[in-house]
């Protein structure tokens, strides 16, 4: 009995798949995350979903090129300055309100 | 020298004005500094207006060619302009009688306000008075006349709220003021319609246009809207109610304003523009009807009055209606001849007045008075003068002018206005001359103190007098220096009416006479009081002023404020609801749309999420038809 032929490469579609998933539950994660921390995590974890696309097409589409590549190393940059400013924001809140439930976060407003 | 002053007289103006400004913010602390500055910008208006009246008669030809010069005072596409000086005989005669009739009373106002509070305010509104009602007689232009139209109205609220810790006065100058603006709306209109129609206010201008206007309906309108000013400013029937009541200023006030000067503007408006009113008959006929239904119906008020400044008021409403009578049928000569014989004897009465109420300390009923004449003998004489001039007793002022007033009456036909006239003649003798029987003679009352004014007092009533004694003969029919210079269309030499002279005696001779018998010879009153109580109705009707003002409050009270009552409602319920209205609207908006922000931002990244998502689904599929949706790229 034939064993069904399986491709095994690994092609653009599997990136996009697996930056899809990534990023599906990145904004989950975001939107449904009471733990402040933990929605910033989120949220680099939709950065990553993000950044695997660019590199990935950068690597099938435009290969003599590394636009896609330095791109994302950018990207991580500005994550970590992004993460640096969120992290303090939240300790900070965290110092006047003992807490860093996102559910207790709803003063801004009228 | 007389032609540096034609061409400068618009320094008479500026004096009064300076001298108003200069005690205003420096002098007002130094009062004998005040009245000096003040008086002494007056009297070198007196002799500047001297030196232009000198001019005006060297010059005849003035009469039909004035003297104008002027600035452009104002100037837009369409519309200028041009204020400045007029001089013909008309306004140099204006210039010299309120320079002289003013110097006179605020030489007198020295001793009359001695010892007032406000001196010094009270000399710089005269001031300002005098440099708006000299700018009124020389205006070239209508705007410019309105302009010191509108100062005079204001110096003359300032003036009879003089004494304004008196509610009363405080009310007469609110009355005074609204009264006249009821004309002055009309004046306003009727300035408007000919800046429209004829496109300038210039009176040399208006005199060559408004001849050849061929509009005729449309220039009645303008003319009776025009009128309504005199007839609020001169205070004409049925706008009169002002001035009696404008006596609660201080008496110089009521002689310099509400006697000589500033409430004979009306007339000297009217004047001006005579050859507007000629080219209406059916205008000039209203005029003479109200100047001479006012005649008659002041001077029987005045019969009646208690109070010695309000028969003098009355007195003054119905000589105004004379001087309306003389213009309406056409001869600006009696009209303005009896403005300036007028201008003498009724200052000269009103400072009588004067002197009596400082010495009686303002107690002012005729009836409480009786033998002055004893104590105070120059106010007595004079003031006889005054009462001889005003009831026409030849030769003092008021025969002349008076008996050119009836006489051109009737010379143009008028005979119904000529009775009138003729009976208000006999009137005004009869209530003057009780006035002066009741105050002067008779018996005196034990609870007067009173003694003679001082000199600064009794000098100008002696000046008055005389000129009141010898003022009207500069236009007899055998002199007529008056009628050559101020006239209107071609100058016919008067002739002696001597049946009307000698009819104008005995009317005088008649009131005065039965004054005498009435007021004086009967020594208890007795006759009177019996003819009161036998017609005591019709003395009512009188003694209330034929319920005049009754009859304004009652409309104001029930239309006025019913109007207002009616619009106060609509006020509320209908524009107070609309604008309540929106502003609920926009709050119960706002009520509704805050559930939206929740403040918790995972709320707000979920709709965010939801919007993109709809946009990418829009995307897929409608293609490149919703590329807008994302700035136009794919």
């Amino acid at each position: 009995m034939p064993v069904p032929a399986i491709n095994l490469t690994v092609g653009p579609t599997n990136f996009v798949l697996l930056s899809a998933v990534l990023f599906a539950i990145g904004l989950f994660g975001a939107l449904t995350r009471k733990n402040a921390i933990a929605v910033l995590m989120c949220i680099e974890l939709m950065l990553n979903a993000v950044n695997l696309n660019l590199v990935a097409f950068s690597r099938f589409v435009t290969p003599q090129l590394f636009t896609g590549q330095i791109f994302t190393i950018f990207v991580i940059t500005v994550a970590a300055a992004e993460v640096g400013v969120g992290l303090a924001i939240i300790i900070n809140i965290y110092r006047h309100r003992l807490s860093v439930d996102l559910d207790d976060f709803d003063w801004l407003k009228w | 020298m007389v032609d540096y002053f034609m061409y400068h007289a618009w320094l008479i103006p500026l004096l009064p004005a300076l001298a108003f400004g200069c005690i205003t913010l420096l002098t007002k602390q130094w009062k004998w500094l005040s009245a000096t500055l003040s008086v002494g910008a007056m009297v070198s208006g007196f002799v500047m207006a001297s030196f232009v009246m000198a001019g005006v008669l060297q010059h005849p030809e003035l009469a039909e060619h004035p003297l104008v010069y002027t600035l452009t005072w104002l100037s837009m596409p369409g519309f200028t302009v041009n204020a400045g000086i007029q001089l013909d005989p008309l306004s140099a005669m204006m210039l010299f009688m309120v320079t002289l009739v003013a110097s006179l009373i605020q030489i007198y106002s020295i001793g009359y306000m001695q010892g007032e509070k406000g001196f010094s305010v009270f000399f710089s509104y005269m001031s300002l008075f005098g440099a708006s009602m000299l700018l009124l007689v020389s205006s070239a232009n209508l705007l410019e006349l309105f302009v010191a139209w509108e100062g005079v109205g204001v110096c003359s609220y300032l003036l009879i709220g003089f004494y304004n810790h008196k509610i009363s006065a405080r009310e007469a100058a609110k009355k005074a003021f609204i009264t006249t603006r009821i004309g002055d709306t009309g004046l306003l209109l009727g300035l408007l319609a000919l800046q429209l129609i004829f496109g300038t206010l210039s009176i040399s201008e208006l005199a060559q246009k408004i001849p050849q206007y061929q509009n005729i309906p449309l220039l009645i309108t303008v003319a009776v809207l025009f009128f309504l000013g005199p007839i609020g400013k001169s205070g004409q029937f049925p706008l009169h109610v002002w001035l009696p009541d404008a006596m609660e200023g201080p008496t110089p006030v009521s002689a310099l304003i509400h006697a000589a000067t500033m409430v004979v503007a009306g007339v000297y408006l009217v004047g001006r523009v005579l050859f507007m009113f000629a080219t209406v008959p059916p205008v000039m006929e209203l005029v003479a009807w109200v100047g001479g239904f006012t005649a008659i119906f002041a001077a029987s008020i005045a019969i009646t009055q208690r109070d010695m400044k309000r028969i003098l008021a009355y007195s003054t409403v119905s000589q105004i209606g004379y001087m309306m009578l003389g213009l309406g049928v056409g001869s600006l000569t009696s009209g303005f001849f009896h403005l300036w014989t007028h201008a003498f004897f009724k200052a000269l009465m009103f400072l009588g007045a004067g002197s009596v109420l400082l010495a009686l300390h303002h107690k002012g009923d005729v009836w409480q008075m009786g033998g002055l004449i004893k104590k105070m003998p120059v106010t007595a004489i004079t003031f006889m003068a005054g009462g001889l001039a005003i009831a026409g007793i030849p030769p003092f002022a008021g025969f002349w002018s008076k008996g050119d007033i009836l006489d051109a009456t009737l010379a143009t036909g008028h005979v119904a206005l000529f009775v009138i006239g003729a009976f208000t003649a006999f009137l005004t003798a009869f209530y003057i001359w009780r006035l002066i029987f009741l105050a002067f003679f008779g018996p005196e009352n034990p609870e007067n103190h009173p003694q003679e004014s001082p000199a600064v007092m009794t000098v100008p009533l002696v000046i008055l007098a005389a000129l009141a004694t010898v003022g009207g003969l500069v236009g007899t029919p055998w002199w007529d220096l008056w009628g050559r210079f101020i006239h209107f269309g071609a100058y016919e030499a008067p002739v002696a009416n001597w049946p009307l002279m000698i009819g104008d005696f005995l009317l005088g001779a008649i009131g005065i006479f039965a004054a005498y018998m009435f007021y004086c010879r009967d020594r208890e009153k007795v006759q009177i009081r019996e003819l009161q109580r036998r017609f005591s109705g019709l003395y009512n009707l009188l003694y209330h002023k034929y319920y005049v003002d009754e009859i304004y409050m009652w409309f104001n009270h029930t239309m006025v404020d019913g109007v207002a009552r009616l619009m106060y409602l609509f006020d509320i319920y209908v524009v107070d609801g609309i604008v309540n209205g929106l502003g609920a609207t926009a709050i119960a908006a706002g009520a509704g749309l805050r559930v939206f922000q929740t403040g918790r931002l995972q709320n707000y990244a979920l709709v965010f999420f939801l919007g993109v998502l709809a946009v990418a689904v829009l995307l897929a599929f409608t293609g490149p038809q919703a590329a807008w949706l994302v700035g136009g790229v794919r």
